[in-house]
């Protein structure tokens, strides 16, 4: 029996807020109850807000008010005050007013949603995830529709062409044309592929974007198979993202049952299935021609390109690969057309983008924008500027593919060609932005580590030159820098790039050539000052004692993992820096600051 | 060759098919129901199969870093090695987790109770730095908190 609802509770049940919460729901489900408004209230899970910093959030429909930092005991409160006083629990809420924004006027008049221009995120902690009558309801699958009623294959590929859109995944291919040639192949099969792989280890759009909305990324598939003259669809997603998955096998059964997949959907001629397949853990996978090898049940290494699996992919069949946040556009782009999308962003990049923004800012979370929004406007506005109020010194964009860019980019416009301009890539979203804690030489470390491990050994000079790359920075990082090891990173680095098979090898020298070209004077300062201007890389420090304010307790001494601190007890302790292992631990347990870094 | 690793490999090579396509979900199936990959399971499969090789099982076993040739111990500690983490100092946790347990990365205790593990973001930025312990987030792990940590696990220092 339906239910003829007065309000809806949403409750956020992204990763973040969950893990904070884990009983809410069901708190929530029994206070209805004892309440007696189970007539009334219909509860849903909508996923990341994108706000978890204040979570566990919930927001009540239809006032559109937010409650952040929702605790137990405050569910009897929020349900007696707000829906049967309707007075507002003013201490819980998250912003009273509201303002009027396209997508999402349910947040308030905060900068962190004012800003930003919700496409893909459109429904994303507006509808429950697991009901597909949630979606419908948002105009899902009308696109669908519109597709098959009216518009030729050739004509999808039309209208996504006009719109301009490009890949989302990293390398900003232009979708309309890769439809073309997916077309235009000639194949008793042909797949269309959904990469969820996101192999960026510090972005997590897809995954949210999947949590919040899986029912867009499969409308965009089927579209996608229509145009293209595909039966088959395959999501390949990351094993260690399961409520990803589970939401998918909803949405894919769901859809299934409504006739939205499967033979001859909504009456038409089309047909078109959507299986899944889990990811086993290799970032290189990501790379398409890795991952068509690990579906086909292989190492997953990369091909040399052509062909292009759009004429030879999977099973030698023609095949379309896009990122999840590609597919995610296509309904948008359908139902408001092409015009519409194209009149967002830049001259050269339409539409919006997705950034999972993270690390020394106020505000981390899932932030969409139009493209051209510079730098500055998603840091200091959406961002909220530099936490602890500390000095901004770069933002890392592309992950270990990627670069880091200082202050003087903060107003470069956020495209494809801007940021290759600028030394770094757009990349699939990953945005982390850094403190003046941060060592530019330890986190150029820090990815090259990564891309290091995860390169499949096929070539030689991605394989054996990020390993001679990582040995010069660990040197430098441990004070045994030599004069010329910056030039012979330059000189590695343009090797690597310019001989690897795959863009994992193309693009894993960009983190150390970029903070060479923006930070050159900290690796100066390692290799010859022997110092760690952030004070980060342990072996550059020295740790001494100040004679006059120790006073004798003998904490370092006992702590002192070597035992090379000496002294009697109530009178100063000294360090032998011979023996000293530079741990911090003496530096960490004094008590009187007696004891400094330097 | 045991008698239960025969029956399992007649009975995966039922569930999934027999073909190449098929080896990673096989080896994930043997990877969560047996928690590691028993190598005379992949001899049992290969010996029963027409398209399903040992060498190409074990190939593929040994590129994808989920799976693992030995059993993991009790509790799985996957600390979060992720951008946002590294710069909110991740390095000392894992640090922490090592020197307490005295193992590398990748290591089981030799009591057979932690398994330490390095992961590339667990999707919870903003609670960082992260650590996923038996598939539970703990979030803005200290160096000190390690300790709690793993004591509510039943580590005994
Ligand atoms: C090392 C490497 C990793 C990649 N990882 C991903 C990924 O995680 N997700 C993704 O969508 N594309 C990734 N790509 C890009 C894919 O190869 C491919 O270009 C993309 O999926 C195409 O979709 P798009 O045109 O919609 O961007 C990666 C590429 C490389 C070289
Ligand atoms: S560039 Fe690296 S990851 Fe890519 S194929 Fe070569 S070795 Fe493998
Ligand atoms: S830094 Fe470590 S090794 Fe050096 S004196 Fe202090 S406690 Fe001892
Ligand atoms: S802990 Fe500080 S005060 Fe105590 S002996 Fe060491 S340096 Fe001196
Ligand atoms: S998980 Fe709730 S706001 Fe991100
Ligand atoms: S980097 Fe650790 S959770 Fe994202």
């Amino acid at each position: 029996m339906k239910k003829d609802y007065k309000y809806a509770i949403s409750v956020c049940a992204g990763s973040k807020c969950v893990h904070l919460n884990n009983e809410l729901i069901d708190i929530i489900l029994k206070e209805i109850q004892r309440q007696g408004l189970e007539d009334q209230v219909k509860v849903t899970k909508s996923a990341c807000l994108g706000y978890c910093e204040e979570g566990p959030l919930l927001v009540i429909h239809p006032d559109n008010i937010t409650y952040a930092r929702v605790q137990k005991d405050d569910i009897a409160e929020i349900l007696s005050e707000h829906i049967k006083n309707r007075r507002w629990v003013t201490r819980l809420l998250f912003h009273r007013d509201q303002i009027a924004n396209s997508f999402f006027p349910q947040f308030g008049d905060v900068d962190f949603f004012g800003k930003q221009y919700r496409i893909t995120l459109r429904n994303c902690g507006v509808i429950d995830p697991e009901s597909i009558d949630d979606y419908l309801a948002y105009r899902g699958y009308e696109a669908l529709a519109k597709v098959l009623t009216v518009f030729s294959p050739q004509q999808v590929i039309d209208e996504i062409k006009r719109s301009g859109l490009r890949g989302r995944g990293g390398g900003g291919f232009p979708t309309g044309v890769k439809w073309q040639s997916g077309h235009d192949a000639v194949g008793d099969v042909k797949y269309m592929i959904c990469n969820a792989d996101e192999g960026d280890p510090g972005a997590f759009m897809d995954r949210s974007a999947i949590e919040g909305d899986p029912n867009t990324v499969i409308e965009g598939m089927i579209i996608g198979g229509y145009a293209v003259g595909a039966s088959k669809g395959i999501v390949y997603i990351r094993a260690e993202y399961p409520l990803a998955i589970k939401r998918l096998q909803i949405a894919i059964a769901q859809a299934r049952e409504r006739n939205l997949l499967g033979n001859n959907i909504l009456g038409s001629e089309f047909s078109f299935d959507i299986d899944l397949r889990l990811g086993a853990g290799a970032f290189v996978c990501g790379e398409e021609t890795a991952l068509i090898a690990s579906i086909e049940g292989k190492r997953g290494m990369p091909k040399p390109r052509p062909p292009f699996p759009t004429e030879k992919g999977l099973f030698d069949k023609p095949t379309v690969i896009n990122n999840v946040e590609t597919w995610a556009n296509i309904p948008v782009i359908i139902l408001d057309g092409a015009e519409h999308f194209a009149s967002m962003g830049t001259e050269k990049s339409k539409g919006t983008k997705v950034f999972a923004l993270a690390g020394a800012v106020r505000n981390t979370g899932l932030v969409e924008v139009q493209m051209g929004t510079t730098l500055r406007e998603i840091i200091f506005d959406i961002g909220g500027g530099i936490r602890d109020d500390k000095a901004f010194k770069a933002v890392q964009t592309g992950g270990p593919s990627g670069g880091c860019l200082p202050s003087q980019y903060l107003d470069t416009p956020i495209d494809y060609n801007s940021l290759m301009a600028a030394g770094s890539i757009m990349g699939s979203g990953g945005m982390i932005v850094m403190d003046e804690t941060t060592c530019m030489v330890d986190i150029a470390k820090f990815f090259l580590d990564f891309t290091q491990n995860e390169s499949c050994g096929k070539c030689t000079p991605c394989r054996e030159g990020t390993k001679r790359m990582l040995e010069i920075l660990i040197r430098i990082t441990e004070g045994a820098g030599q004069p010329d090891d910056i030039d012979k990173l330059l000189r590695l680095g343009t090797m690597i790039q310019k001989s690897s098979l795959c863009g994992l090898g193309k693009a894993s020298p960009n983190p150390v050539l970029s903070t060479i070209k923006h930070f050159r004077h900290e690796y100066e300062a390692h290799i010859f000052d022997k110092k760690c201007p952030t004070k980060t890389c342990k072996s550059l420090l020295t740790y001494t004692i100040l004679e006059d304010k120790c006073i004798g307790c003998g904490l370092c001494k006992k702590n002192c993992p070597v035992k090379c601190i000496s002294g009697e007890k109530k009178y100063s302790h000294s360090i032998n820096q011979a023996d000293c292992i530079h741990c911090g631990v003496c530096f960490s347990t004094c008590k009187f600051e007696a004891i400094i870094r330097e | 060759m045991t008698p239960q690793w025969n029956d399992l490999a007649s009975e995966l090579l039922q569930r999934f098919g027999d073909e190449t396509r098929y080896a990673i979900p096989i080896l994930q199936a043997i990877q969560t129901e047996q928690g590691y990959i028993p190598i005379p399971l992949l001899e049992a499969i290969a010996s029963k199969a027409q398209h399903l090789q040992a060498n190409q099982l074990y190939g593929v076993a040994t590129f994808y870093s989920q799976f693992t040739f030995t059993p993991k111990g009790k509790h799985t500690i996957k600390v979060c090695m992720g951008t946002a983490c590294f710069v909110k100092g991740a390095q000392q946790i894992v640090d922490a987790f090592k020197s307490a347990l005295s193992i590398e990365i990748g290591e089981t205790t030799p009591d057979k109770l932690f398994t330490l593990q390095t992961v590339a973001c667990l999707g919870c930025c903003s609670l960082a730095p992260a650590v996923m312990i038996d598939g539970h987030v703990h979030g803005q792990v200290t160096q000190e908190s390690v300790a709690a940590l793993l004591k509510a696990k039943g580590f005994n220092l």
